[in-house]
């Protein structure tokens, strides 16, 4: 009898709700096929698109040679060996859920205590998210996420739990803020539609804004969930990502000067952006709602953190001196960056979103443009792939509703990449605007011939997957484990 | 006075309140028992021994010997790939090295009789994982997977609750010594069709967990022949395929695939983890190999909700990666299981008691059916309790594992020292002893 993989597989495993087909990730396999290298490759596509935090490292290494006893594998460790490689317990160490509701209180200037005992584990914020959802929602269930919004969420939020997402979309006019306004709209609809909403999921710090949110709108958040009697999910994840004013608000301070049903807030945790350590695949579910936290724990089974990383972070974390001098200079560098970033942004002639936190910029390339739609944005952002060889990341694949707005970021690379990096984007600014002006002027001479460069520009938006695609095969077998991000969480 | 604002109860998934996380099963409240009075040999002499955990802690010094000469540090003070690399890898296929390591070591552990392509192997945090992920992949809410029984308590968890799909029990029992037949399999099958339920595939546990024995080769032809009729997939979890007492024993589905030169491959999925091989269950480390494309593509992207700690990975890939190391420790690690497995089932004879013939596993499984009142689950929960609170010994019911003959029992012997289990025997032969006593007087 025939295998027919389509019909012997679930509706699940066969759908594309795993959302790789977006371009966002089109970017990656471009740079996969063409990495930027300083000596062996420096024509290379320069990655933009990835928001990890690389510029911590030597604070943490220094740790780690220091305090060797924090690895069940080295000679001065191993005695703890046995003991931790047994443990399997779901409520996780004891030292470790103790150390994380420490740290989460720390990034929060102290302003907040955390229960140790409310911390849940995950397989990374991947995880935590997917867990928070079979919690929180059934299947055809809705969460209302403000967008823009992080791409991986479509997967994350819905793919096994079957739960929608319902954008609320936020404007350029007023910053990308969230109104309660647009809230209450998207909750209406809705309504009408007889979908049924469970809840409000959001990002703060924001990605891809890189935004933080004020107390009021905080607040003015709270009194809406609460009214409605829906969850709120915070993910917190780039909390300590901070590098100047305003503050960094959390939802759990809010709640201590809001009346609400505590029952209803939870908050989504990591240690992969504020810490740098993406690999360790160390999520946290914080969740007011003592239920919650029950059926979160024995959900936990599905993705606990390994007990040899609980160990080391259980002992990084409680060390008071190294986190505080850490979270300092961790936000120092990336404040450093950001400014000489901007600034270079700035000078040739691109403006991006006022931000004070995250690992990126939301660039505005409007007047880059050729229309204002989205394929319009799309034509851009193959020229940026293809031609400036940088991957950055389309405010569509963001479900932006305004074209012309990009994520870029920079704390991924050394000084010498970004300077490259902003050095190719002031030579392309610089030629597009010629470029238009040629057009706009041969327009004005009512010509319809177009000249050679704009050609090149025009083809490329054509068709539809200019990127060679690459088959699942080329991903296989790589000779070294080095730098080959090819299907990455970000 | 200050009024009470009332909460309103507000609502959870479905999910959220069942009762399918599977906790209220006797198997956990054997557990909770020992946490409350757990036996210390020198603290709480007449604590309870805990036998319900299949762990295997007799081989931990070899780890620790080859921990102690290949220091995590100095891994990652390695300038190609050190710290900073390892700590940003989060590709969800894994370090290459890793699954390297995890192959090499699935094909020692078979004595090289079968192959394994690293580039088939999908990682997860745990067979936990593992096994949920497959079910997402394999069927839909509704449908069903086969599982022979005794199983598992856990899988009532693992396959069914997030997922949604149902476990339909293949029945086999003490006539036969459990081994699934045709007949069993032919017969749940029809038990869901009757109940309009769509079944999606048949899981086996290979070594049997709770039974500790291999599955023939012959029994695995006929199960692999059942699956191709009915066209549906084979799930094959074989995390206790290192734990055989002689290395010639245990023939794996994947052996079968080679032998029919891999026809009708792609419906077979084959589950691992070193949570009982190498007694790391701490670490989190589970695998999916499969023969279908299409399915571990998925899987690779699922697993992203489940992924292992680049740390760990790094770790187990040096470890495994040494061939002395592992072929040394798969040797040593089978003899101690042996000798322990030996020393059980003497201990039991002694007092009477005979266990069904094993020859692999981390326990073993005991036939207390002569001391029932009556051959009912009720009877086998009363011995149970009699077991846990009067001799103080924690063993899972063959109830909690869904086994239809009522009287059998799981006893783990590799989760503890030579000492507590010797304690553990003069225990039960005590009890014994009491029970003839009271017999004869009666």
């Amino acid at each position: 009898m025939e295998f027919k993989s389509s019909q012997i597989l679930s509706k699940l495993a066969t759908s594309d709700q795993h959302a790789e087909n977006s371009p966002y990730f089109d970017g990656w396999k471009a740079y996969d096929n063409d990495p930027f290298h300083p000596t062996q490759n420096p024509h290379g596509v320069i990655q933009m698109g990835l928001a990890e935090n690389q510029l911590s490292f030597d604070l943490i290494e220094e740790w780690i040679k220091k305090n060797p006893v924090a690895s069940i594998c080295t000679r001065e460790g191993v005695d703890a060996f046995k003991d931790i490689a047994i443990f399997q317990d779901y409520h996780g160490l004891p030292e470790f859920r103790k150390a994380v509701a420490k740290f989460m209180g720390k990034v929060r200037g102290r302003r907040v205590t955390f229960d140790p005992d409310r911390v849940v584990m995950a397989g990374g914020a991947t995880g935590a998210n997917e867990l928070i959802m079979f919690c929180l929602a059934d299947p055809g269930d809705a969460f209302l996420v403000p967008s823009p919004y992080y791409p991986a969420f479509d997967r994350d939020l819905s793919w096994r739990t079957g739960v929608k997402l319902l954008p609320v979309a936020c404007e350029s006019s007023n910053n990308f803020q969230i109104t309660l306004q647009a809230l209450e709209e998207a909750y209406k609809n809705a309504q009408k539609a007889n979908i049924k909403v469970k809840g409000l999921i959001m990002a703060n710090p924001s990605n891809p804004l890189g935004t933080t949110m004020d107390k009021d709108t905080l607040k003015s958040l709270v009194t809406f969930i609460n009214e409605k009697k829906i969850h709120l999910v915070c993910d917190e994840i780039y909390a300590a990502t901070i590098f100047r004013a305003p503050n960094f608000i959390s939802i759990s301070e809010i709640i201590e000067e809001v009346e609400c049903n505590r029952d209803l807030i939870h908050i989504v945790y990591s240690l992969s952006k504020d810490m740098g350590l993406p690999g360790f695949r160390v999520g946290i579910v914080y969740s007011y709602n003592d239920t919650v936290v029950n059926c979160g724990r024995k959900m936990s089974s599905f993705g606990l953190v390994s007990s040899q990383t609980q160990y080391l972070l259980a002992s990084m974390l409680s060390d008071e001196e190294f986190i505080e001098m850490f979270l300092k200079e961790s936000s120092k560098r990336l404040g450093n960056r950001h400014k000489i970033f901007t600034r270079g942004l700035v000078e040739g002639g691109i403006k991006c979103l006022e931000s004070n936190a995250g690992l990126f910029c939301w660039m505005d390339l409007r007047p880059l443009l050729k229309e204002t739609t989205f394929e319009g944005e799309m034509e851009l952002w193959r020229v940026i792939i293809n031609d400036v060889k940088l991957n950055v990341s389309p405010g569509s694949s963001f479900h932006c509703d305004e074209p012309g707005w990009f994520r870029v970021c920079f704390a991924n690379m050394d000084d010498e990449t970004m300077q490259i990096a902003l050095r190719r984007i002031r030579t392309f600014v610089g030629e597009r605007k010629e470029m238009d002006a040629q057009v706009n002027n041969k327009r004005w001479k009512k010509t319809l011939r177009l000249s050679f460069s704009s050609r090149m520009y025009y083809e490329t938006s054509l068709s539809p997957h200019m990127i060679p695609s690459i088959s699942t095969s080329s991903f296989t077998t790589c000779s070294c484990d080095l730098n080959i991000y090819l299907k990455v969480i970000i | 006075m200050a009024i009470e604002i009332e909460k309103p109860t507000v609502g959870l998934s479905k999910v959220a309140v069942s009762d399918t996380h599977g906790e209220d099963s006797p198997y956990f409240a054997g557990w909770k028992a020992y946490d409350e009075d757990p036996y210390d040999e020198l603290c709480n002499p007449s604590g309870v021994i805990q036998m319900g955990l299949a762990e295997n802690q007799v081989s931990f010094d070899l780890l620790e010997q080859y921990l102690e000469k290949h220091s995590e540090a100095t891994n990652w003070g390695n300038r190609t790939f050190g710290f900073r690399d390892n700590a940003l890898f989060q590709d969800y296929h894994g370090l290459q090295t890793f699954r390297k390591a995890m192959a090499c070591f699935m094909e020692q552990i078979r004595g090289g009789r079968a192959k394994f392509n690293p580039d088939r192997v999908v990682i997860t945090a745990g067979a936990t994982a593992a096994n949920e992920l497959l079910t997402f992949i394999l069927a839909d809410p509704g449908d069903a997977l086969l599982i022979p029984t005794p199983y598992y308590p856990g899988f009532d968890r693992d396959l069914r609750w997030r997922t949604g799909v149902k476990i339909v029990p293949v029945h086999c029992d003490s006539s036969n010594n459990f081994e699934i037949t045709p007949q069993a399999l032919e017969a749940a099958y029809n038990e869901a069709e009757s109940m309009n339920i769509k079944v999606r595939g048949v899981l086996i546990t290979n070594p049997s967990n709770p039974l500790g024995a291999t599955i023939k080769r012959s029994t695995l032809e006929e199960i692999l022949e059942f699956v191709t009729s009915k066209n549906i997939h084979l799930v094959s979890d074989e995390i206790y395929s290192g734990s055989t007492f002689s290395g010639e024993e245990f023939v794996s589905v994947a052996e079968v695939l080679e032998a029919q030169n891999y026809k009708d491959s792609e419906r077979v999925h084959i589950v691992y983890s070193l949570s009982k091989d190498l007694g790391l269950p701490g670490f989190r480390v589970g695998t999916i190999y499969s023969y279908n494309d299409k399915v571990v593509t998925t899987a690779r992207r699922m697993s992203s909700f489940t992924l292992i700690s680049s740390q760990t990975q790094q770790l187990l890939a040096s470890m495994l990666l040494d061939e002395t190391f592992t072929a040394n420790y798969i040797k040593t690690n089978r003899e101690r299981l042996k000798k322990r497995y030996q020393m059980i089932i003497d201990g039991l004879r002694n007092s009477g008691i005979e266990c069904l013939k094993g020859n692999a596993g981390l326990f073993c499984w005991m036939n207390l059916s002569p001391l029932l009142e009556e051959p009912t689950k009720e009877s086998e929960l009363i011995l149970w309790k009699s077991m846990l609170h009067e001799v103080k010994l924690n063993i899972s019911p063959g109830s909690s594992c869904h086994c239809s003959d009522p009287g059998w029992f799981r006893v783990c012997f590799a989760n503890m020292s030579e000492q507590t289990l010797q304690v553990a025997l003069t225990r039960i032969h005590d009890f014994m002893d009491r029970r003839k006593a009271m017999k004869t007087s009666n």
